[in-house]
């Protein structure tokens, strides 16, 4: 287990790597580092001068330890347009988003669960059919045209939700929170359930496929036998064994949503990481992006190894298997 | 006895019969048919060519579904805000939707295939090499992927086309990998091998045939994932430039008048866009049930 573990760990510190080479030759190789580095505005001297300040002027292997080196002590460059450390920006931003992603998870959840119960249940009923065609509709739809027809419909001709920003928020901990506030949950009913749509569908889907492989297992019949409460077959002995799946999959699908929020936060002005760095891409503000792929990088090694080990606390018989 | 001449049951034959079992996968079917020929035919079609500048008139720029024009024909589904109209830029914008997720499918699906039939018939290092790059791969979201790509190349349809293609070449790798392996073990690929046939003839022209139902099935799924990525990053400003809008560039032009009720800019090419995925996506469930009932989702 010990050295499962180790393995495990020493693997996502490669990909960490493998990533980190990545991200440097697609800045240093395919785009132009000096017009990347180098604000637009030097003349050539400053240029030069920039130039051989920046290490720019020596040898690949070089300059990529120099940014190995940076990234670890968590230096990254500066943004040209906010003239602040790009690591600091991102950080600022990232309790939007994750509040956001946070927040569709939990939909997902609070939504799904039931719905694929029911679904999973009554596959033949009406409703275990609309569920199942409603699935196939939150895979299809392009999210970000929901998300303006959500500003259109509940917005502009209803006028019941504020349409972009983030709305009143309580500072916690010297970071502010949406949520604590009523006109910050108005401001965030929107763009959360927006994001959640994938999310729901694929839970409702994993549950009603859970459920109707579970219900005709011995172990179920065995709780109907002795005499259990079909309540208690349904809430207890066949949920417990569906979360597995449905913990793991949401786990991985929590790093996708932060990933998929950059969409949610251009549609809805959402002021997170994502916004920062589309807004960064289209005014060539490159330390930002450097910092934002590296941050959403780490988190995705960091969530894979988390359920990773997750799994093999939860599930015994990967334990098992790892140890052969 | 009946005179009747048996007719004969060909595989094609028996495979549209199971096809046809699902009445709205055969609607699907007959909307893709239709979509993909309202794109061919964009310009035939299309009462006005939306990107000749001498047939706009910005005096009839976002005027609703409906509205006449000054030269007496009506505008069915509004105006943009260039005075275009909304049915001919669709038109052309599902051109550029189709042309870019087909193309880019397809090429995924040509190099993906064959890295992974060569994965699983050589094995060894180079198979632990190529799969290793596919699991590191689909651990990350492809809008990620894509982003990055796009970030380091910028906007254009080609580069666009290239992040598609690299976003997408992994899963039919591991498909590919998947069917091939269960394939090179039969008596055919034996028997071909004891013909002392070159090894790419094995794999290209023995193996490979027996592989194609799953890679059709995935690559119906990619198609339709290809479009729908593609129209996210153009929404997003990182896709196809203006001069060459999409379906997703469509709606984001229609953004801006979304909040003062002009909602046809971008809802019409957005229903467009959505009825495209869904046919496709029921086209790929239904496939997948018929071509292979062990592959699930």
């Amino acid at each position: 287990m010990t050295v499962w573990i180790f393995r495990r760990l020493i693997q996502a510190v490669f990909v960490m790597l493998a990533m980190t080479v990545i991200v440097f030759v697609g800045v240093n190789v395919i785009g132009d580092p000096v017009e990347i580095l180098i604000s637009p505005d030097a003349d050539q001297a400053e240029r030069i001068r920039a130039i051989a300040a920046l290490g720019l002027d020596k040898p690949l292997w070089e300059q990529y330890l120099r940014f190995l080196w940076g990234a670890v002590r968590g230096d990254l460059g500066r943004s040209f347009v906010f003239n602040e450390p790009a690591l600091q920006l991102i950080s600022q931003r990232m309790p939007a988003t994750l509040e956001l992603a946070v927040t569709a998870v939990l939909l997902a959840v609070v939504l799904g669960i039931p719905l694929g119960l029911l679904a999973g249940l009554y596959p033949h009923s009406l409703f275990g059919r609309l569920a199942m065609a409603g699935s196939i509709l939150g895979f299809s739809l392009p999210s970000f045209w929901v998300g303006l027809m959500f500003i259109m419909i509940f917005a502009v001709q209803l006028g019941w939700l504020p349409s972009t920003g983030r709305g009143a928020t309580v500072t916690v901990f010297g970071i502010p929170w949406s949520f604590l506030t009523r006109d910050g949950l108005a401001h965030m009913a929107m763009p959360a359930f927006n994001l959640a749509l994938g999310n729901i569908a694929l839970v409702l889907r994993l549950t009603r496929s859970g459920v109707r492989e579970n219900m005709p297992m011995d172990y179920v019949r065995f709780a109907r036998a002795k005499g259990l409460s079909p309540q208690r077959v349904v809430f207890v002995h066949v949920l417990k064994n569906i979360m597995i799946p449905v913990v793991t999959v949401l786990g991985l699908q929590f790093g996708s949503t932060v990933a998929f929020a950059v969409v949610t936060e251009s549609v809805f002005a959402w002021p997170g990481m994502g916004k920062l760095i589309i807004d960064s891409i289209n005014v060539l503000d490159r330390p930002v992006i450097v910092a934002y792929l590296m941050m959403i990088v780490l988190m995705f090694v960091t969530i894979n190894l988390i359920v990773d080990l997750l799994y093999t606390v939860l599930d015994p018989r990967v334990r098992i298997g790892g140890a052969e | 006895m009946s005179a009747t001449v048996q007719r004969e049951i060909t595989p094609f034959r028996r495979f549209a019969a199971d096809y046809a079992s699902n009445k709205i996968a055969v609607v699907a079917l007959i909307g893709v048919v239709i979509i993909v020929f309202l794109a061919l035919f964009a310009n035939l079609i299309a009462p006005q060519n939306p990107y000749d500048l001498a047939q706009l008139d910005i005096m009839d720029g976002r005027l609703p579904p409906g509205a006449k024009s000054p030269a007496g024909w009506t505008y069915w589904l509004g105006t943009d805000d260039q005075g275009r109209d909304m049915f001919s830029g669709i038109l052309y914008g599902l051109r550029i939707s189709l042309g870019v997720g087909f193309g880019s499918a397809a090429t995924a699906g040509v190099i993906g295939s064959a890295l992974g039939l060569i994965a699983a018939y050589a094995g060894g290092w180079v198979e632990t090499a190529i799969m290793r790059l596919v699991d590191l791969q689909l651990s990350f979201p492809a809008i990620l992927v894509a982003l990055m790509i796009l970030a380091f190349l910028g906007k254009g349809v080609m580069n666009v086309m290239l992040a598609l293609v690299i976003v997408e070449w992994a899963r039919y790798a591991r498909t590919a990998r998947a069917a091939a392996l269960v394939e090179r073990r039969r008596e055919y690929v034996e028997a071909a091998e004891c013909l002392a046939l070159p090894q790419w003839r094995v794999l290209f022209r023995h193996i490979l045939p027996n592989c194609m139902p799953p890679l059709i099935v995935i690559g119906a799924i990619q198609v339709a994932s290809a479009i729908l990525l593609e129209a996210t990053l153009s929404f997003l400003g990182l896709g196809v430039p203006i001069t060459e809008p999409s379906l997703g560039l469509l709606i984001a032009n229609g953004y801006q008048y979304m909040l003062s009720g002009k909602y046809w800019i971008s809802f019409y090419p957005g229903l467009a866009l959505l009825v495209t995925i869904v046919c496709l996506n029921l086209v790929a469930d239904q496939l997948r049930d018929v071509l292979n009932p062990r592959l699930q989702r």
